[in-house]
């Protein structure tokens, strides 16, 4: 649906060659397009204003680097400078007061209060070994308390019991209380949703605050809010004074504009970001990642951090060896197919490289989509030891067979056993792996762990280039090959 | 304390108690947040004219907008009482639209109308704040739909979209509104995912006397969504309304297991579901567009509610929304209690939108 700022920005400099430094009417030019960008990623408006003053600020006179582009070079900028508006250094939650430390959660209908405040409590436990006590305070919303109560039980979190007819504040007291009594380290008071306009509701939260002298009080918000995100957050700031910032829903497929809009209004850092529906899906912010995302930059770092996470690296090794060796038999495919799968699948990883919005829509367009390494492992599965072993033994009879067990068709085996052919021939050859990407292919399974140089990834981070990799690049050997066409090469067409 | 149960004397007075409400609050929060963004910060005030010819719904989604319209027209007229069309101050409009959420390229297509034939002219507010609605109306009308149900035995309605956008509340809503109008109404607990979804939506049954088919969390929803189906035949109700747990429609497993929904229920009535609603949070921004063509694509979305207007959320992206994908606009959520779902009225949305009462 967006363009990322990068396309945009060459098609505006690429008439521009041989300058040496950005003149002012390019960078006003280009400041146009950022202005879209940051606007259709939800950006509040006067934040965009404020923001591409200071980048203007920066860039004109600024001398591009060789082997940068003008749109590289502003793009770095615009990045460098909303990262530094989007708080550089993390803010860990402070829980550095007399036990029990109180966390109070506030924030709009639906934006995510309960599941954040289960997630939080369950990384306090899991992380820092503290014992953590949640209460709901939401007597609004039918089943909110029992709500958080179930969440309890299936993260084994103390939640204190309901008590029907309370208040609020009644709640929030006992809470306390219990708390002390119980000699719990932290208490988590998860109030009920509201609008900021809604004039009692802001009075009773003031009231809780009072009632619970809440050390930290995140306002949670989701990610995908549009220009009310400054309201929002300035109303809830200015009546409770928060201390940090939640955002949800980061895993959806909106830009976050807002975190920048409800960083810039409050000064206040974000703290957390949650990044799906499970429980442990909560992550600290990251500045840079963000940024990208802002400027549909996708992002490098987290693609190989996530890679190297998920992939077991002994496997990995043992990989490596036989690829060398040229073995490379259906086993480790399904192998690949499982990893692939396990690291977001196809848009998964898609979605983290940088300046592949297009390809990714074409993919979309053209109907592929991870039940395709579904279907393929199901028909590895169908295998015997041996086929896996020796796919040279499949012969007519052998696929039918393998087609009716794995409920596909003989021309699906055959595609994939193909795919296997491109794929060993390839690992032959990258096998040694040559430049980043021969790496990240490692990271991603193909070959030995990732040695990344930082300083590299930095660059990349930055420019939103990968350094040495032509243009239309391929995704890991037999994944790819051309990624820049339409559809993959072996990976057939949904019909 | 007197104000502690707003949501209460809110449902018990109705309309009548509003306009006091609304002006103690919207004092308050002048007096608390002195700071307008920068954008508008030299816009005067502006005028709590109260329209109190029009009735009830209408006030409150005025008092819903007031803030979206309160800053629209505030910026407007400080543009336009003494001031030239000239290109300054077209581009300042479309600011202003843009702070409304209505997104960059359509803020620019309803300043291009507004440019068109008037450049250079002096313009009074309120002729600017008319062209400002008639062009939001312009794109409104053709899909302000009210749902009509067809007269089949069970009208399967399933409610889906993006987590938190309001599903359970509005099938409560609906279902209050089905009864009202003399149907008989069952409702699926299709949200087997999120902890208490189930008992929210029982909650919402005993409230408004509806049978609820429910399943242990963690079922599958398209077996639950199919007994339900088959339970509400052999019952033989007038309505049947499927909840569905909360997704993010770039979740391509969780989109596939709606499909999945949408394919079961077709198996006992290839018609079914006769009516496919999304919600979509007032607050959301550009995301809106995404949410709307991936739910319209995997489960056949034949229309919208837009959720908690009753904030400050400007609901804008439904202008570009509508502008895209002409999907019908159904019903606007103004509210927590049972009664505050209204349908769409574009006309009343433009003006609202534009500041005029």
């Amino acid at each position: 649906m967006f363009e990322s700022l990068s396309s945009r920005l060459s098609a505006v400099f690429d008439r521009l060659t041989g300058r040496g430094a950005l003149s002012e009417a390019d960078v006003n030019e280009a400041i146009r397009e950022v202005r879209r960008a940051l606007l259709e990623a939800d950006v509040a408006l006067d934040v965009v204003r404020s923001f591409t003053d200071k980048v203007r600020d920066r860039a004109v006179g600024q001398e591009v680097i060789r082997s940068v582009t003008p749109g590289q070079m502003v793009v770095k900028i615009v990045h460098d400078q909303l990262v530094e508006t989007l708080g550089k250094d993390p803010a860990p939650l402070d829980l550095n007061a007399t036990p029990p430390v109180a966390i109070m959660m506030v924030g709009l209908q639906g934006s995510g209060k309960t599941t954040t405040t289960a997630k939080i409590a369950r990384r306090l436990r899991d992380r820092q070994k503290l014992k953590v006590l949640m209460a709901s305070l939401d007597t609004r919303r039918p089943a909110a308390q029992e709500q958080l109560r179930v969440l309890g039980e299936q993260n084994e979190i103390d939640t204190l019991p309901v008590v029907a007819g309370q208040t609020p504040t009644q709640i929030a007291q006992r809470a306390m209380t219990a708390g002390r009594l119980g000699g719990f380290d932290v208490v988590m008071l998860d109030t009920a949703g509201r609008t900021h306009i809604d004039e009692p509701l802001m009075l009773e939260m003031a009231e809780i605050k009072r009632t619970a002298a809440p050390h930290e009080i995140l306002l949670v918000a989701d990610s995908l809010t549009g220009q009310d995100a400054v309201q929002l957050a300035r109303s809830f700031d200015d009546r409770v004074g928060i201390t940090g910032l939640v955002l949800t829903r980061v895993d959806g497929d909106g830009r976050g504009g807002a975190a920048l809009s409800m960083r810039a209004v409050t000064g206040k850092p974000i703290k957390f970001i949650g990044t799906g529906e499970k429980a442990d899906a909560l992550e600290e912010f990251n500045p840079s990642r963000i940024a990208n995302r802002i400027l549909g930059m996708g992002d490098i770092v987290s693609l190989v951090e996530k890679a190297a996470e998920t992939i077991d690296a002994e496997r990995a090794q043992k990989l490596a060896e036989r690829m060398k060796k040229g073995g490379f038999d259906l086993n480790d495919l399904a192998d690949q197919l499982r990893q692939m799968q396990r690291i977001g699948g196809m848009s998964g990883v898609l979605g983290l490289l940088p300046g592949v919005g297009k390809v990714k829509k074409q993919i979309e367009a053209a109907g592929i989509d991870d039940r395709i390494f579904k279907r393929q492992g199901a028909i590895i599965s169908s295998m015997t030891a041996t086929e896996r072993e020796k796919p040279d033994v499949l012969k007519a009879s052998r696929k039918r067979r393998i087609a009716a067990g794995s409920g596909t068709t003989v021309e699906e085996v055959n595609k994939l056993l193909k795919m296997h052919r491109q794929m060993a021939d390839m690992m032959k050859s990258a096998g040694k792996g040559k430049g980043l990407m021969g790496r990240m292919m490692g990271g991603l399974g193909m070959g030995s762990m990732p040695k990344v140089d930082p300083a590299e990834l930095e660059r990349i981070a930055q420019t939103g280039k990968l350094p040495g990799v032509p243009p239309g690049f391929t995704l890991p050997p037999g994944f790819g090959g051309g990624l820049g066409g339409p559809r993959l090469p072996g990976m057939g067409k949904k019909k | 304390m007197a104000g502690e149960k707003p949501g209460l004397l809110r449902r018990m007075f109705g309309g009548g108690a509003e306009p006091a409400e609304d002006t103690v609050a919207d004092e308050a929060r002048e007096a608390e947040a002195p700071a307008p963004p920068p954008a508008l910060a030299d816009a005067p005030p502006t005028a709590p004219d109260e329209p109190e010819s029009r009735g009830g719904w209408f006030q409150r989604l005025r008092r819903g907008l007031s803030r979206s319209s309160g800053a629209l027209s505030g910026s407007i007229s400080s543009l336009f009482t003494q001031r030239k069309l000239d290109a300054a101050t077209l581009e300042e409009f479309e600011d202003a639209l843009i702070q409304a959420d209505l997104g960059v390229d359509t803020a620019g297509a309803v300043t291009e109308a507004l440019r068109k034939g008037r450049f250079g002219k002096e313009l009074s507010e309120d002729e600017v704040k008319g062209i400002l609605a008639a062009e939001v109306e312009k794109a409104l009308a053709p899909v302000a739909k009210p749902l009509v149900l067809g007269g089949r035995k069970p009208e399967v309605i399933l409610v889906v979209g993006v987590n938190g956008t309001g599903k359970t509340t509005t099938i409560g809503k609906l279902a209050a509104k089905f009864r009202d109008d003399g149907k008989t109404v069952m409702l699926a607990a299709g949200d087997t995912f999120r902890a208490a979804a189930i008992e929210q939506l029982k909650i919402w049954g005993q409230r408004t006397g509806a049978p609820v088919v429910a399943r242990d969390i963690g079922a599958d929803a398209a077996g639950l969504a199919f007994d339900a189906l088959e339970r509400a035949r052999a019952e033989g109700v007038d309505v049947l309304l499927i909840d569905t747990a909360g997704r993010l429609q770039n979740r391509t497993e969780l989109m596939a297991e709606l499909e999945k929904i949408v394919r079961v229920l077709k198996k006992q009535d290839p018609q079914a579901p006769h009516h496919v609603l999304l919600t979509l949070d007032a607050t959301t921004g550009q995301n809106a567009l995404s949410q709307v063509e991936i739910f319209g694509r995997i489960a056949g979305v034949t229309g919208l509610v837009m959720t908690k207007l009753d904030g400050t959320a400007r609901g804008g992206i439904l202008v570009a929304i509508a502008a895209r994908y002409g999907l019908p606009v159904h019903f606007i959520g103004i509210g927590e209690g049972i009664d505050d779902l209204e349908p769409f009225a574009a006309n009343d949305f433009a003006r609202a939108i534009a500041g005029l009462a």
